[in-house]
């Protein structure tokens, strides 16, 4: 399969929409997420969409057809929470590596079948790798500044065992996203790095941050320069933003990054901000004329969905985003 | 392509990065135990608190990074490196900077790298201990995402010559850049700075070789920095201050010349170049480059005969050998608190009753005072002060007084002061307050938007024998009409004072006095408050004073309908043909970079210091003349000057304690005007609109060739086709003002109750002024090019504008329920808005953004009743309403 640092030399890439969003229309009760392998799992994990890969395969695996279906070159691997933080909330710390390494199986299955039917659009899988719920440069307590819930070390460790797990499974390339604490995504970086030099491979990472409101920063407090600047030191694919924004907010910041990164530069926005039940109601048609500014400033390489978003909002995507030139990388 | 040179680029939350045009970039040194007991000693103690605020302390003094260094025997230096970097991460105010991991334990570096999100710079690394863990160290750094500094350091020892120095970084470079593929821009060699003028001869060239040696690195390891501690160069001169700040002074300005950017530089332990004298240039030269033989024995001889300049104070105490009734009167002159309750102990164990300490000797002295002001000897912001002292002392006589029951005093009477209804603003009616007190008047102060029928409620029950209204904000003027209508139907016969930045004597007299039978009084500014309160209140000749006052008013009137009967208007329709032609074909419109809302909940306030307008500020304290000749103005410099110093002092508080919190939001939208009114739109196609401003044409008649403005015409109209936009804002500094004043005057001090509030009003313009710039130069961006002095943006020369609703360009105060409306202000930052649409808290600043540059202010001047009517039509308001908020304006 051809290299995807040429292809977007001369092409913008398209990356899937939200899993969260497709798989709520399954309405899986307790006993679907449980499947045969959880039957008697001693705590209730309905709600642990990362587990689906392991008990209902085949839905995921429709989920992947549709995004590709709908013109995705890249898609996602379903383990946002499979690390042994995140998973923690479920108990299921000790399947992280075949919650990562099967999600990683099914997608790359799917993203081949595609690929052997038309060789000229190769699909590739990424490995979806979260934020965690724990936070490396912030307290969780406001009477304690100094503390925290989680060390350097600790994420390290944890993601560290994702990442293999994913390589082993066959992803493509690795995607660090949501990153709202700067410290975690270092330690995630890091922990890649070790893996690299150690295999001797030298798998593409895509760093995708959060600008969490209308202050302009990360959750942890940093600018967009500033957020670019403390991960420049790994030779990234792409930087870029991604979740809590709508395209149209997220444009200035991607400017920040279009101006100043040399790497290339992704987003895979929301479908617009929630309305007042907490449902992103942006249509594809909005989402994608919103999308066409940054194709027209040519400010993207990689584009995509996060919350809300649709096959259709993708398919509505990757027509637009057919007709333009990616952002030039130096 | 990024054709972009390779700079050093750290990152605390905010960026830093360092390019050949940026100034030196100076390192704060004063979080290093190494460096500073202080710090040490808070860290054993684990005074976190102190410890953070000297942190905070080093960035809002100008620090760009913060280097921490916990190297000390008796510490855990890992444990106190992670606290303090994890507290400081919670600091956004200090976090902002990039931070400088200072060990000589790989252990606390390393430790320290994994709780900074941003990229730091590790200090140091070295080739001391071999290449295999320098290797090691700078591999793992790389993957940690910090620069570093490398010690120009060997396995054989520290360089000390410009060969090894540069046979060091030479080696150091090339194996970071070519083994371990470290990122050139991210090395900074430390060169080692050694003292000079030791008396040792291999000392000699310690600062000319580290010169070279800079020179050296910078022209040939490309895109690599040089740092370095300065204070070193000068050990040899401990003690002599004078002589130290000279030699930093030189060897920086040599050091910076030959490609020096980074360094650790005590900034209270420099001279100025140019200020160094030039003798001591001379000598201290001669040592720096190694100039003569016998440079240093020069030096030191020379050392000697240089007095240390240290500006010591020496506080002069003499007058406390003065008679008791002296040095009260001093200290209620002079405003000094610090001998008073001593003092009026003293005369109070003299007295035979408490009470007369304040009718005697406290009167004694505030007469004096109130002589010095009234002969302009003394100004207002010197006369606060006193009263605070007077405060003062009368509250530590006041439990005294109870206890003998010795009755009250005899005030010269009791004056009611308050801000109307709706209105905010009570500088001005504070200054009163105290002014008036000191000139032994009781106040009964009824503070801001105060009904009016407590003030007749409240006038009646205390038996006051006048009242003064205060109010900023135009709609404020027509409350000061309806009390005045209140008091005659309440049969009042005490005297009506108006005060405040809108009132005037034409108003009064045309508005007010005709309501009124008994005494009405405009009062210009605070210090004729007093003449003013005693001739009203002097039986003897008040009668003839009211019916002069009335007799002039009378005149004013005459001369106002004169003036407003010749005054030509023409009709709203010709007002439109005539209207503010702008060519559209022509004219640059840039769509903005940012369109939709931004919200700022807590804007750093230090950012804000540079766009303060000081001229405004002395107007509040009644001193006359333009900042900065203010402060050397012959009449009014030395108190102009003080009054600075203590503002700086309460500004400087502001800053470091947050006093104030500033908040902001503002807005870009799509806009196209449909005549006089300017539809803002929410979304790009424009067919869904938002809100609707409506603006206001002048209609006074004008010359040939003269238009007839409205702001709506600086907007492209919807039929040209042509996409243009506005903007609207609301910022404000004024949140916590209220509680300090509170503060303040729960501690008798007047003086710094009115600084903050004057301070908070300083501020916000700044905020404005800076929102202002940053719209036009990023947001919008039509001025991405605009480089403009502190003075040009004070004097507003920049394309665009700001107009306020409620001042010239558009009086209309109901344009803000459109702003709130528009921005969701009171949700999104918490300004809300009065009965009169002041806003509260009171340092709020509000206003349109017009980005054309043919956009300017202009005073709207009087309009007649058919625009009246259009107005109320298109503000869906009744023609009453409209014509309540329109008062002003119309022309009679």
């Amino acid at each position: 399969m051809e290299d995807i640092r040429n292809i977007l030399k001369d092409k913008i890439l398209v990356l899937d929409g939200a899993m969260g969003t497709m798989i709520q229309q399954y309405n899986f009760t307790e006993e679907d997420y449980r499947g045969q392998k959880f039957k008697d799992f001693h705590i209730s994990v309905k709600g642990n969409n990362d587990m689906l890969s392991i008990t209902q395969p085949e839905a995921i695996k429709e989920i992947h057809a549709k995004y590709l279906e709908a013109g995705a070159d890249i898609i996602e691997t379903n383990t946002f929470s499979s690390t042994t933080i995140a998973m923690a909330d479920y108990e299921m710390e000790d399947f992280v590596y075949e919650l990562n390494f099967e999600s990683a199986k099914i997608a790359k299955e799917v993203a081949k079948e595609f690929t052997d039917k038309n060789p000229n659009k190769p699909r590739f899988v990424a490995g979806s790798i979260g934020p965690t719920n724990r936070t490396a440069s912030m307290s969780p307590d406001v009477n304690d500044p100094g503390f925290r819930a989680v060390t350097f070390d600790d994420l390290r460790v944890a993601y560290r065992q994702q990442a293999e797990a994913l390589i082993d499974g066959g992803v493509d390339l690795l995607l660090v996203e949501t990153v709202f604490d700067t410290l975690n995504a270092k330690a995630a970086l890091f922990a890649i790095e070790e893996l690299k030099a150690e295999r001797n491979i030298d798998i593409p990472i895509m760093l995708s941050g959060t600008i969490t409101d209308a202050s302009g920063r990360t959750l942890s407090g940093q600018t967009a320069e500033a957020f670019l600047i403390s991960v420049s030191h790994i030779p990234l694919l792409t930087v870029g933003f991604n979740c809590a924004l709508g395209a149209k907010q997220l444009t200035p910041h991607l400017e920040v990054l279009s101006q100043k990164a040399s790497f290339g530069v992704s987003a895979h926005p929301n479908a617009g901000l929630p309305n007042a039940f907490g449902e992103y109601d942006e249509t594809p048609s909005q989402m994608a004329e919103q999308i066409k500014e940054y194709l027209e400033k040519g400010l993207i390489n990689i584009i995509g969905g996060c919350c809300g978003t649709t096959p259709a909002h993708i398919k509505a995507i990757a027509d637009i985003a057919n007709g333009y030139k990616p952002r030039l990388v130096s | 392509m990024n054709t972009e040179k390779k700079y050093l680029k750290l990152s605390g939350l905010e960026p830093l990065i360092i390019t050949p045009e940026s100034n030196f970039i100076n390192v704060g040194e004063r979080t290093n135990v190494a460096g500073s007991r202080k710090f040490l000693r808070l860290i054993k103690e684990e005074k976190f608190d102190e410890a953070l605020a000297i942190a905070r302390h080093q960035v809002d003094g100008g620090a760009q990074i913060i280097d921490i260094n916990m190297d000390d025997g008796l510490l855990d230096g890992k444990e106190a490196m992670v606290r303090f970097m994890n507290l400081i991460a919670a600091e956004p105010d200090i976090a902002r900077v990039p931070i400088m991991i200072d060990s000589s334990k790989w252990e606390i570096i390393e430790a320290g790298l994994q709780v900074a999100q941003g990229k730091c710079v590790v200090n140091s690394i070295s080739l001391k201990e071999g290449e295999a863990q320098f290797i090691e160290h700078a591999k793992k750094i790389k993957m940690y995402g910090a620069a570093v500094i490398v010690m120009a350091f060997d396995e054989v020892g520290q360089a000390d010559n410009y060969n090894r120095r540069i046979e060091i970084a030479q080696r150091s470079y090339s194996i970071l850049v070519n083994e371990v593929n470290f990122p050139s821009e991210d090395i900074i060699f430390d060169l080692n700075i050694f003292p000079v003028a030791t008396g040792m001869d291999e000392h000699k060239r310690n600062a000319i070789d580290f010169i070279e040696a800079t020179r050296w690195v910078r022209e040939n390891l490309p895109n690599a920095s040089v740092s370095g501690g300065v204070s070193n160069v000068s050990f040899s001169f401990r003690g002599n201050n004078a002589v130290r700040e000279a030699m930093h002074s030189v060897f920086l300005y040599y050091a910076i010349k030959a490609g020096m950017n980074i360094g650790i530089v005590n900034p209270t332990m420099l001279e100025v170049y140019d200020e160094i004298p030039k003798d001591l240039l001379e000598h201290v030269e001669d040592v720096i480059l190694d100039r003569r033989e016998d440079a240093t024995e020069r030096l030191l001889d020379f050392a000697e005969s240089v007095v240390s300049t240290a500006k010591e104070r020496k506080v002069d105490l003499s007058w406390r050998e003065k008679s008791l009734q002296d040095r009260i009167t001093y200290s209620l002159v002079k405003g000094l608190d610090e001998f008073i309750v001593e003092d009026v102990e003293e005369a109070r164990l003299q007295a035979e009753k408490p009470i007369e300490v304040i009718e005697g000797n406290l009167m004694i002295g505030m007469n004096v005072v109130g002589d010095l002001f009234g002969s302009g000897k003394m100004f207002l912001p010197q006369v606060v002060k006193s009263a605070r002292v007077m405060k003062r002392a009368v509250a530590y006589l006041l439990p005294f007084i109870e206890l003998d029951k010795g009755g009250a005093s005899e005030s010269n009477g009791k004056i009611l002061l308050a801000t109307v209804k709706g209105d905010v603003h009570d500088i001005g009616k504070n200054i009163v307050g105290v002014v008036l007190g000191c000139n032994n008047y009781d106040i009964v102060d009824l503070g801001v938007m105060v009904a009016p029928e407590k003030i007749i409620q409240a006038a009646k029950d205390e038996n006051v024998d006048a009242i003064g209204l205060s109010g900023l904000i135009t709609p404020s003027l027509d409350e000061m009409v309806y009390l005045a209508k209140e008091m005659e139907r309440h049969n009042f016969k005490v005297p009506l004072l108006i005060g405040g930045a809108t009132t005037s004597k034409a108003h009064t007299a045309v508005k007010i006095d005709p309501h009124y039978k008994n005494a009405v009084v405009h009062v210009h500014d605070a210090s004729r408050a007093v003449t003013v309160v005693g001739d009203l209140l002097d039986k003897r000749k008040n009668q003839k004073y009211v019916g002069d006052i009335k007799a002039d008013y009378v005149k004013v009137r005459e001369g106002f309908s004169d003036r407003s009967s010749k005054k030509e208007f023409v009709s709203l329709e010709n007002a439109r043909k005539n209207k503010f032609n702008i060519d559209w074909n022509t004219a640059e419109i840039k769509k903005p970079n940012f369109e939709g809302i931004q919200v700022f909940e807590d804007f750093d306030l230090t950012k804000l210091v540079d766009f303060i307008d000081w001229t405004p500020f002395f107007r509040t304290w009644e001193l006359a003349g333009r900042y900065p000749a203010i402060l050397t103005d012959k009449v009014v410099g030395e108190t102009a000057s003080n009054l600075f110093k203590d503002a700086k002092i309460m500004l400087a508080q502001i800053l470091d304690e947050k006093w104030l919190t500033a908040k902001a939001v503002f807005g870009i939208f799509p806009a196209n005007a449909i005549k006089d009114d300017i539809e803002v739109y929410g979304d790009a196609e424009r067919k869904d609109i938002n809100v609707k401003f409506v603006t206001l044409r002048q209609q006074a008649k004008k010359k040939e060739g003269i238009a007839n403005i409205a702001l709506a015409d600086f907007v492209a109209p919807k039929e040209t086709g042509i996409e243009d936009y506005i903007g609207a804002f609301c910022v404000s500094t004024g949140f916590g003002t209220a509680e300090l004043a509170a503060e303040f005057e729960k501690d008798h001090d007047d003086y710094n109750s009115i600084m903050i509030k004057a301070l908070a009003d300083r501020l916000a313009e700044a905020f404005a002024e800076y929102l202002h710039k940053k719209v036009r130069t990023e947001y919008w961006g039509y001025a991405s090019s605009e480089g403009l002095t502190n003075e040009e943006l004070i004097k507003e020369s920049y394309n665009g504008i700001r107009p306020a609703p409620g001042y010239p360009a558009c009086p209309d105060h109901t344009e803000k329920w459109t702003i709130w409306d528009l921005l969701s202000v009171k949700e999104t930052i918490g300004v809300e808005l009065t009965d009169s649409l002041a806003m509260w808290p009171a340092a709020s600043v509000s206003g349109y953004y017009f980005g054309n540059e043919k956009s300017k202010y202009f005073a709207l001047g009087k309009i007649k009743e058919d625009q009246l009517k259009d107005f109320a039509e298109r503000k869906n308001m009744d023609l009453e309403t409209a014509k309540k908020w329109l008062n002003p304006n119309l022309a009679e």
